[in-house]
């Protein structure tokens, strides 16, 4: 089956291929697997004092759907705030892309991605705030 | 654009010039049925039948009424395996078979233990190769067949196939071989190798499709096969259906052609493999060989690159025609079985790329093939996860920690 000029064009050129410093207090990091079929994809997000995501990167062992997913789903969420990139569905991956029905748990996968890296933020964000209030009582 | 390389022969192959211009005329103006027995075009369709028939014997050291004409190797282990199972079943429902045959054959063996026969599929070791102080115990009083393929379609390596045939011999239960893909590239010779049926195909030789051939033994016993199509009674009441005479001179060509060169193909083609596998391994670390290094196909090379997956390596160097048994190039999003079965990890069948050489490639394409084929696999794991992580220290296994 022939592959979407789409999805040939971000496995061609991907979009923010890279790592980010996952111990920096501001990025959130997601590592998902596909257990239908062992696809591992790792999204991670930059975000700002209005937690809006200001940079995003992923690295994907997958086909080449998993790897436009992923592509894409780091460009769409860059510039939104966390909880507007929680509004990306999958569906909306499957359709920008036109993957075919037995790509789509790449798209799933992706979006499962994005929102285990913005759990990760969100945890940080709660750890921190209560090391904060802890520190405060203690003083 | 560059130039299209193919490297997936095992698939298929491109039909050679001078099959398609034996063919022709039987296309045109020698459109006889080789059954009309009253005319000359009935005539010319018979003559070029029986020279086929010579054709594909002599390339197994059979008779030429030994071989009966198919529609190809899929419907020769259907013929094979069904036709002995109904014909033998008062003797006995038991049937032999291993776990990297192609499903041509796993496929009616599974359909006859739904229908009161029991099977045993034994396991291939790490190369793919059957153990015969196995074989032997698991033949018992009610076994009627033992079918174990000559060559594997997709890692090459070529069974013992004398030494199946004796042992079979000895406990008088009929041995069938699927040679799809040992046909025309390693010399065969049913007499001296102990094979009762044998299939094979004309697409894997550079013949045509559709048309395939299964050679039933009539002597060290005389074999008989109830027929899965009913019909008109042709080819000895075997296989009911007029006879695809342009197919078979095209595989009966093929098969001569095959015959007469195939002793230089294989020391050309090997070394085009040898030299692919060689400039690989210079280029690429952590890439492993699947299967078996000496008793294997000439042609057939599987290679898993470990922390990439098959199917975006294909897409990488989408100009090269290569197969892969990752779990993304299948509609079950299962990884290759075959591997599997070897005992090869998930992960690195997930990774595998069968090339599958043939007559036509040539050093230039093997060396074009190892360049991009290297490329991509850098580019591919700079984009990894698995490949950052094992840099880092972890192993593949702990990445698993991740997965949901
Ligand atoms: C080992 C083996 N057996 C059987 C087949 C089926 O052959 P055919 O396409 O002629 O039905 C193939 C080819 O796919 C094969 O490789």
């Amino acid at each position: 089956m022939a592959y979407s000029d789409k999805v040939l064009d971000h496995f061609n050129h991907p979009r923010n291929i890279g790592v980010l410093d996952k111990n920096d207090p501001n990025v959130g990091t997601g590592v998902v697997g596909a257990p239908e079929c062992g696809d591992v994809m790792k999204l991670q997000i930059k975000v700002d004092a209005d937690n809006r995501i200001v940079d995003a990167k992923f690295k994907t062992f997958g086909c080449g759907s998993a790897i436009a997913s992923s592509s894409l789903a780091t460009e769409w969420i860059k510039g939104k705030t966390v909880d507007q990139a929680l509004e990306i569905r999958n569906t909306d991956i499957v359709r920008e892309l036109a993957l075919p029905p037995v790509k789509i748990h790449c798209s799933v996968l992706a979006e499962d991605a994005i929102r285990a890296a913005i759990q990760d933020i969100k945890e940080k964000q709660t750890a921190s705030a209560e090391a904060a209030t802890g520190s405060l009582s203690e003083s | 654009m560059k130039p299209f390389i193919y490297l997936d022969n095992n698939a298929t192959t491109p039909l050679d010039p001078r099959v398609l211009e034996a063919m022709l005329p039987y296309f045109r103006e020698k459109f006889g049925n080789a059954a009309s027995r009253n005319h000359r075009k009935g005539w010319e369709a018979e003559k070029a039948v029986d020279l086929a028939r010579e054709q594909v014997a002599a390339m197994l050291n059979a008779g030429a009424k030994e071989i009966i004409w198919t529609s190809g190797a899929t419907e020769s282990n259907n013929i094979a395996i069904k036709g002995v199972a109904e014909m033998y079943k008062d003797k006995g429902r038991h049937i032999i078979t291993q776990a990297t045959e192609h499903k041509a054959v796993i496929d009616p063996c599974q359909y006859l233990e739904q229908h009161g026969f029991r099977i045993t599929v034994l396991t291939p070791d790490r190369k793919g190769r059957i153990n015969l102080d196995e074989l032997a115990s698991a033949i018992a009083e009610d076994t009627i067949l033992v079918s174990i393929m000559f060559a594997n379609n997709e890692i090459g390596t070529i069974q013992p196939i004398s030494e199946i045939g004796g042992l079979c011999k000895g406990k008088g239960v009929l041995f069938h071989t699927d040679a799809t893909q040992a046909f025309g590239k390693v010399p065969i010779d049913v007499e001296a190798m102990g094979i009762d049926l044998l299939s094979c195909s004309g697409h894997k030789i550079y013949g045509p499709k559709g048309v395939g051939a299964l050679c039933v033994r009539r002597k060290k016993p005389r074999v008989r096969c109830a027929p899965v199509l009913h019909g008109g009674g042709h080819e000895r009441g075997m296989r009911s259906g007029t006879l695809n005479v342009p197919g078979i001179v095209g595989l009966g060509w093929a098969s001569e052609i095959a015959r007469r060169e195939m002793a230089d193909d294989a020391v050309r083609i090997a070394r085009l493999r040898d030299r692919l596998w060689q400039g690989l391994s210079e280029r690429n670390e952590e890439i492993f060989r699947n299967g078996c290094a000496d008793n294997v196909l000439a042609n057939t090379l599987n290679v898993s690159f470990a922390y990439v997956e098959g199917e975006s390596l294909m897409m990488g160097f989408e100009n090269i025609a290569v197969s892969s048994g990752s779990a993304c190039t299948s509609a079950s999003l299962e990884p290759s079985y075959v591997l599997r079965a070897l005992g090869v990890g998930d992960e690195l069948a997930h990774s595998s790329i069968r090339f599958s050489l043939g007559r036509f490639n040539t050093a230039e394409e093997i060396e074009q093939t190892i360049g991009q084929v290297s490329a991509t696999v850098q580019r591919l794991r700079e984009m990894s996860p698995l490949f950052e992580l094992a840099r880092e220290g972890l192993g593949l296994k702990q990445t698993q920690a991740f997965s949901r």
